[in-house]
């Protein structure tokens, strides 16, 4: 069971999440030109990697928002979590929590 | 809405009041429960960085939002005003008496509409069991994954989780007396209702269970 730090609700257990699946996968800016291949490449393949793997989380029976994971996934170890839309962080170092709040900072200023 | 004459509370079929007592003494039993039915229970959306939506709040409702993830605001006894739950980033739940979701829901809708407020009545999506006892802690055990450590979910504190694998908002009472650690107000949906009274006094048999007004 993976204890997994939700960015605003902190760490909960593994059974109030849902795994969405790779994260970062943009959708084509433009479909109609894409190839068939091309189009199922973005809609069906995904990196299977051994190791650091991004991975998008939404805290289901929590808060309900969606979040980005990198999982180690040979340990299960989780090294990152991160808002929804920021870069994949650099690796190697401890588990980095995301600014919370969508304007930067709560009202009274205090980080969450 | 149905009448408030024919309105019938989730757990109506269990006939809690008749088994109701009142006999605080009985010391065989280490968990209470009972339903708050009718609880008011109202939706509000808004960012809590705007200055003017949170002042908008606090004058309908007497305290400010918490901004605090797990925590609650506002007094402990609903009839002594509304009680807010933190539940995500820009979302609480307004807890009231039963009567008052009405009357609040358009104070604030009223109140937030030029900043930005969304304010849902959605109290007859959920119900409310009280439990509490000096081993109502060890019955949440059983079947949440939550932190119950009194020291990690101090009175006030509030969460989204799982109970018995049914999504619940748990939220931490004041303690109703030195004997009587934890007092939990347990928000669960109608149709879950059932399901998880039968489940909570299951888990609470071993310790002695009496069953009080709601
Ligand atoms: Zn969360």
């Amino acid at each position: 069971m993976l204890l997994i730090p939700c960015p605003w609700c902190g760490p909960r257990d593994e059974i109030e999440f849902g795994c969405g699946g790779e994260a970062h996968i943009a959708r084509p800016e433009n479909p109609d030109e894409l190839s068939d291949e091309a189009w199922a490449d973005y809609l069906f393949n995904r990196a299977n990697p051994k190791g650091p793997f991004a991975e998008r989380w939404v805290h289901s029976h929590g808060c309900r928002r969606w979040f980005n994971v990198v999982r180690d996934t040979a340990t299960n170890e989780i090294l990152a979590v991160y808002e929804m839309g920021a870069p994949r962080p650099e690796i190697g170092s401890p588990p980095v929590l995301a600014s919370p709040d969508e304007s930067g900072t709560t009202s009274d200023g205090e980080s969450l | 809405m149905a009448e408030r004459y024919q309105q019938q509370s989730a757990l109506a079929h269990f006939g809690l009041s008749a088994r109701a007592t009142s006999d605080q003494n009985e010391s065989e039993c280490g968990v209470w429960l009972g339903e708050h039915a009718f609880r008011g229970q109202i939706n509000l959306r808004g960012d809590p960085g705007k200055k003017t939506f949170m002042d908008a709040v606090a004058k309908v409702t007497g305290s400010r939002l918490p901004t605090k993830p797990n925590t609650s605001a506002g007094p402990d006894d609903p009839q002594a005003g509304p009680r807010a739950l933190w539940l995500a980033l820009g979302e609480w739940l307004v807890v009231t008496v039963p009567g008052a979701e009405e009357e609040t829901a358009r104070s604030l809708a009223e109140a937030t509409a030029d900043c930005g407020g969304t304010v849902t009545d959605v109290s007859d999506a959920r119900t409310v069991i009280a439990m509490g006892g000096r081993h109502a802690r060890d019955v949440l055990m059983k079947g949440c994954p939550l932190d119950l450590h009194p020291a990690a979910f101090e009175p006030g504190a509030c969460a989204q989780s799982l109970l018995a694998l049914a999504t619940v908002i748990l939220y931490r009472g004041a303690d109703p007396s030195e004997a009587d650690v934890s007092a939990f107000e347990i928000h669960v949906a109608r149709s879950f209702a059932d399901y998880l009274w039968t489940w909570l006094e299951d888990a609470a048999d071993e310790y002695g269970v009496r069953i009080i007004e709601g």
